[in-house]
């Protein structure tokens, strides 16, 4: 199959369930590279399935998975996760610059371990994200914004061309917002791709530029200049949805 | 005499560095209860590898009962994936129907032998050293000790060699899902290493308190460090501390020493759960009593401050009235003046107290945040 420019994440008749309950219907979606995408909808609409089910964490009942071409297994090395920060235990014993390091490991496969250049790169993330200063901080002592910057510095130092996040944002204070953000747009102007679970609707044209409308069903996904549109919002929160942003 | 001693000894301190070493990732992984499970549900696998070797101190044995364990594991996590059972409740259902197989076939089969439910359940160290391995017609020692030591190494070896992953599948699993790294595999791996030491510790302490050695260090250990690779350093040297001392309170006693070394292993943990420095009880309750009295200079400062400058402020910064206005009791409101006049918050004028530069600097800090 010959595709003149590729793809960076295509999504084809995704279902993913749980016994018999659909958690997503029939997904179809196409990233295409260097996009900074948000994936919203309400809670339980799937988006952490989606994201997981990219990255093979959830075996779909139908459907198939495509990171430029090829299926996750193949193309792991491109691809960087942050999971929600909430998905372990942060009093685990162990330090910020480990932590980082482990974003290394993939890179680095079995058995080897890390060494000094792998410790220079994760300087570099932690530098990237401002925490340089806390490199031998134990990650407990860390407040939910210091957590959100570490789990990032993590997938920067993978040097992935694709991102996947799952709610960079919960929880984390302004600065903290406002410097992600910055990272984001860096990345993606570097030409990679970010793909971001957002709960924020009020953000979702300030940060994005392409944004995926999921609710079970894909409701639509496109450039937020002409999918942010109250139509679709309406369609995706029923008539929970209370505002509605003009641009 | 002193062989005797030096014997069991050297078991303990081999038996309890194997349990250490793997407890340390039970811990973090919160599964400690999960070892209780293994090392009784093992039993059935024990019993069934006997009637075949008719040999209590057969290698097969060992593999018998690490495969049960791991099955153990197994069904474990089938119910608990079927959501109609959590996990604590799946663990009490299987470790107690698998245990019982072995407790029958043992009554049933194996009555008139040497594998009596009291050795499986208590061990005892004092005679583990009379199973000696003889090769060649030398003498090199009990049989325990090279089972323990073998399981030490492998342990060991299991741990080096697989550092990252262990320390990245139990600190983020779907991390590791994500970068290739099989963590399922690392679980059942760890599982297997786990139902094999405690089976090979199961001569020396026993089943129940073999949880004692995997579990008590670790989290002995996990109070004192804040990095892994010391986390397993100081669960090693905690738990040969804990067996040796245990050995040598219980021998002149004459008491049981599984008993003892599982009580001196608590009796450590509550010692360091008391007098670890900056999250021990100790310094947790010191902590509180320095932010109390802090807390209550800052009232003060507070009160003088908001009166400060105006027609009251005589009135309320009179020291004999100040408890009448904060409704404190006398005696508290005299040595929170007190410590408030040493730190040099507040200065006393006649009867009055007066805010100095400094006080009124921490008032205005405080009402800002």
């Amino acid at each position: 199959m010959q595709v003149p420019d590729a793809k960076a994440i295509e999504v084809t008749d995704l279902t993913v369930a749980y016994r018999e309950t659909p958690v997503l219907w029939d997904i179809d979606l196409d990233v295409p590279p260097g996009v900074l995408l948000a994936i919203v909808g309400p809670n339980g609409a799937g988006k952490t399935t989606l994201i997981k089910a990219i990255l093979g964490l959830v075996r779909p009942a139908a459907g198939n998975v495509l990171i430029y071409n090829k299926p996750y297994d193949a193309q792991r090395r491109i691809v960087g996760y942050v999971p929600q920060r909430g998905s372990v235990d942060w009093d685990f014993p162990t330090n910020v610059l480990d932590v980082v390091m482990m974003g290394r490991y993939g890179a680095l496969g079995w058995i080897k371990r890390p060494g000094k250049q792998d410790r220079e790169l994760a300087m570099q993330a932690l530098e990237k994200v401002g925490m340089e200063k806390y490199t031998n901080r134990q990650i407990s002592q860390l407040s939910g914004g210091q957590q959100q910057r570490v789990f990032l510095a993590r997938a920067l130092v993978q040097d992935a061309t694709v991102y996947l996040m799952d709610e960079p944002f919960q929880g984390v204070d302004a600065t903290t917002e406002r410097a992600i953000v910055t990272l984001l747009q860096e990345l993606r102007e570097n030409g990679k791709t970010v793909v971001v679970v957002h709960h924020d609707l009020q953000t979702v044209t300030d940060y994005f530029d392409w944004v995926t409308f999921l609710n079970i069903r894909r409701i639509a996904s496109g450039p937020v200049d002409d999918t942010f549109t109250p139509e679709n919002l309406r369609e995706t929160y029923g008539g929970r949805i209370a505002f509605m942003k003009n641009r | 005499m002193i062989q005797d001693h030096l014997d069991i000894i050297l078991i303990a301190i081999v038996t309890a560095s194997a349990c250490a070493l793997p407890g340390v990732f039970l811990v973090l992984r919160r599964m400690t209860l999960m070892s209780d499970a293994i090392s009784h549900a093992i039993l059935p696998g024990i019993v069934l590898a006997f009637f075949l070797t008719h040999n209590i101190s057969s290698p097969l044995l060992i593999l018998a009962a690490a495969a049960t364990g791991v099955l153990t594991v197994v069904f474990v996590e089938l119910l608990q994936k079927t959501k109609l059972v959590k996990e604590d409740a799946a663990i009490g259902l299987v470790f107690p129907a698998l245990f019982s197989i072995g407790v029958i076939l043992i009554s049933r089969f194996a009555s008139n032998v040497h594998l009596d439910t009291d050795a499986v359940l208590l061990g005892e160290l004092a005679y583990a050293r009379f199973n000696r391995l003889e090769i060649f017609g030398y003498d090199i020692g009990p049989i325990s000790f090279s089972v323990m030591g073998g399981m030490l190494l492998l342990n060991l070896a299991f741990i080096l060699i697989f550092y990252k992953e262990l320390k990245l599948a139990t600190f983020d699993a779907s991390l590791a899902a994500t970068l290739g790294f099989a963590p399922t595999l690392i679980h059942y791996g760890l599982m297997t290493l786990v139902s094999m030491t405690t089976v090979g510790a199961f001569d020396a302490v026993g089943s129940i308190l073999v949880v004692a050695l995997i579990a008590g260090p670790p989290a002995t250990a996990y109070l004192m460090t804040d990095s892994l690779a010391r986390m397993l350093i100081l669960s090693v040297i905690i738990g040969c501390v804990n067996a040796v001392s245990g050995y040598l309170l219980a021998y002149p006693f004459g008491v049981s020493i599984a008993g003892t070394i599982a009580t001196v292993t608590f009796l450590v943990f509550g010692l360091i759960f008391l007098i670890v420095p900056n999250r021990g009880l100790i310094a947790i309750a010191r902590r509180h009593i320095r932010q109390k009295w802090e807390f209550a200079q800052t009232m003060l400062v507070i009160h003088l401050f908001n009166h400060e400058g105006l027609p009251e402020a005589h009135e309320e910064s009179e020291i004999a009235h100040l408890h009448e206005h904060l409704q404190w009791e006398p005696t508290f409101a005299t040595r929170v003046v007190k410590q408030a006049l040493n730190n040099r918050y507040v200065s006393q004028e006649a009867t009055q107290l007066m805010l100095t530069d400094r006080g009124r600097s921490i008032a205005q800090r405080a009402l800002v945040q």
